[in-house]
């Protein structure tokens, strides 16, 4: 585990504090009408702050309807926000339109889950990938940009002939490969990575996350990177925050979650992941869903799941504390000491989980 | 004698271009009470074989050759009549979408009900009865209530409860289970696995659970039958499979597999992918993204060879050196 504290690498690349985004949920016309109530609004996100240092990966892990992926069109901009600022190197740019400014957005590329619906099927593979080239008009020539297609398919492990051919005469695996050129072309800082491989089987996935740590290493870019899959957020990430029904419940360097998961909810999902050594097998799995976002639980969302419920977590929202060793959560009981084992700050040294792999 | 044999089977699809072999020659026994893991990536025809034990193939695919015995009776040669009386009553069906494999425009009382009555003699009030107390055995609180309720009213998790429940309300000795977490959040998957091993175990019932998630399997399966492009690579028990894997595509299997604990730099990786039905290697279909690779590989197809623990389909393993 590499993660420094982010005061020793600097300013931190991308900096979201008090992220909101707020639907509303308007009924036909004729319900209102006749049945009147409210208007309804889910909070998809609800005052999320995170921070991601230069050149270092942060995931965002929850279940589906968590909010995970509408952070991720909201700092890509292909969403507003209804609150709180988003700031990239420094420049706030929450409300600035998509695209705009452009400098500043050519720094940053995402890359999509489904590879089958994210690459135009009329379009060739050297066309794909050229496309922000041409936006932020980075090529003098169209021989130059040809070149720098051919250079980007031979870096994501394709072939520079493969640039003639349609999405539809590749794999699931290469067409993730074409979305990672496509994303890459513009030289960006900053990646989202919203589900990258859970579209792909096993053995394909791996070549996919070895691709993208690779790059990771030799471009020096930063990713913010969106899983519901904790063995692959573990391979990938540096820090890690777990969201549950628009809130972050905890944030830690990736070690450390995993050694010491501070949040209920937290210790709920490590619990869910399978283990290939099958000394889980005939455990007793926690018991109930996510709850309706429309109409979450007062309170801290987690309390009707929560073991270590009291009268407090059903009526205070708990706000993100820190703790030691660079670790956050929002929760009551981790702050009162309830039933939880004290943060160990020496357990990111040794691997208390080794033994269970 | 085994519950279930599969014997040689193949599944074909005739098309156009000539017939595909989707499934080639697989054979394998499910036995009394057992949960028989079905794994492989998308393509290897782990799903055809489930549908042809259960006999829905889909047209034009038709099987092409081989035996499937229930008791030591065949069935792979059943009219559909004959087969639909099979189905429900000594084989269930669970597959990945429960919102698709129930009616929306009935309650699920009423899909419950008419399942057990179809296949077992009983009056509406006993059935109605035994519906509702299948609904309490897969979890579903307030089982009198939800029995009128309609499937949309159930939550994901709840649906594939529902979807168990009919899978076993006629109490067959065989349940074929096609990815039945895949469409699941992990902390609902876990839940469903634990009930479906519990109602299995309970009822003596086996299962086939088909599934590309190594994990389900390791939590589930008693014994693993691992398919490469229409092929069992290798089969045993899963201890055995997952930790010792004999065949070497099994093996990068596991090393492809992220998991916790320790961040490696990098994980291992099988070049390649899958061939496609078209273009399936001479030889042993893995040779050429396998890492043990010789020249007999891509000239002789090994076949399914017993060692000390299960059985794999690889030339290291047949005497052959390299």
């Amino acid at each position: 585990m590499n993660a420094a504290p982010i005061a020793k690498t600097g300013a931190p690349l991308l900096q979201v504090k008090g992220l909101k985004k707020h639907f509303a949920m308007a009924k036909p016309f004729l319900n209102r009408l006749l049945e009147g109530g409210e208007q309804q609004t889910v909070k998809a996100v609800d005052g999320l702050d995170l921070e991601i240092p230069r050149g270092q990966t942060l995931s965002l892990v929850g279940e589906s309807g968590c909010g995970k992926s509408t952070v991720a069109r909201l700092i890509m901009g292909l969403s507003n926000p209804s609150g709180g600022s988003i700031l990239f190197d420094g420049a706030d740019i929450s409300r600035a339109p998509a695209g705009q400014p452009a400098d500043i957005r050519r720094r940053m590329q995402m890359i999509f889950q489904d590879p089958y619906a994210s690459l135009n099927p009329r379009w060739r593979v050297a066309d794909i990938i050229a496309e922000p080239l041409r936006t932020y008009g980075m090529c003098a020539s169209r021989q130059e940009e040809r070149r720098e297609v051919d250079r980007l398919l031979e870096f994501v492990g394709l072939n520079a002939k493969d640039g003639d051919k349609f999405p539809h005469e590749f794999s699931g695996g290469q067409r993730q490969r074409i979305s990672i050129a496509r994303a890459i072309s513009t030289k960006p800082e900053f990646l989202v990575c919203d589900e990258p491989t859970s579209a792909l089987d096993v053995s394909v996935q791996a070549q996919i996350l070895n691709l993208m740590r690779a790059m990771q290493r030799e471009l020096g870019l930063t990713y913010l990177f969106i899983s519901h899959d904790l063995a692959v957020v573990n391979f990938m990430s540096d820090w890690i925050g777990v969201m549950y029904l628009g809130r972050l419940v905890e944030v830690s360097p990736a070690a450390e979650l995993f050694a010491n998961p501070q949040h209920p909810y937290t210790r709920l999902l490590l619990d869910t992941i399978p283990d290939l050594g099958m000394s889980k097998r005939d455990r007793q799995p926690a018991a109930g869903e996510v709850p309706n976002p429309i109409n979450p639980p007062p309170g801290c969302h987690f309390h009707p799941r929560c073991v270590l419920a009291n009268e407090r977590c059903r009526s205070e929202a708990p706000v993100l504390r820190m703790y030691d060793g660079g670790v956050r959560a929002s929760c009551h009981a981790v702050e009162e000491g309830r039933g939880v084992e004290p943060i160990m700050a020496q357990a990111s040294a040794a691997h208390p989980l080794q033994a269970a792999v | 004698m085994a519950l279930l044999e599969v014997e040689n089977l193949k599944v074909e699809f005739p098309t156009r271009k000539g017939v595909l072999t989707a499934v080639d020659n697989v054979s394998f026994n499910v036995e009394q009470g057992e949960i028989l893991g079905v794994v492989g990536e998308s393509g290897a025809g782990k799903s055809m074989t489930g549908a042809a034990v259960i006999g829905l193939l889909e047209p034009p695919g038709r099987i092409g050759g081989g035996q499937i015995r229930l008791d030591g009776k065949r069935i792979d040669n059943l009219s559909p009549d004959e087969m639909r009386k099979i189905r429900g009553r000594h084989i269930g069906a669970i597959f990945q979408d429960p919102l698709t494999s129930l009616n929306p425009l009935f309650t699920v009382g009423e899909q419950l009900v008419e399942t057990i009555r179809t296949h077992l003699p009983m009056s509406a009030a006993e059935a109605k009865k035994r519906a509702i107390g299948w609904l309490a055995e897969v979890g579903i609180p307030a089982p009198d209530r939800r029995f009128d309720q309609y499937p949309h009213q159930f939550s994901g998790g709840m649906r594939q409860r529902v979807v168990i429940a009919l899978a076993l309300c006629a109490e067959p000795r065989l349940i074929i289970a096609d990815e039945p977490t895949t469409a699941l959040d992990v902390s609902v998957q876990a839940q469903i696995i634990a009930l479906l091993k519990r109602v299995c175990r309970e009822r003596n019932a086996a299962a086939i659970l088909v599934t590309h998630d190594m994990g389900v399997i390791a939590e589930t399966a008693d014994r693993v039958a691992v398919m490469y492009a229409g092929r069992l690579a290798e089969i045993g028990p899963v201890a055995h499979v997952l930790q010792k894997p004999s065949h070497p595509y099994t093996a990068g299997l596991m090393g492809s597999i992220p998991r916790v604990g320790p961040r490696p730099e990098r994980l291992i990786q099988i070049e390649g992918s899958m061939p496609r039905l078209t273009d399936i290697p001479s030889g042993c279909a893995f040779n050429p993204r396998c890492p043990k690779v010789f020249a007999e590989c891509h000239r002789v197809r090994p076949e399914l060879r017993q060692l000390a623990d299960g059985a794999a389909a690889c030339l290291l393993y047949e005497g052959v050196t390299p």
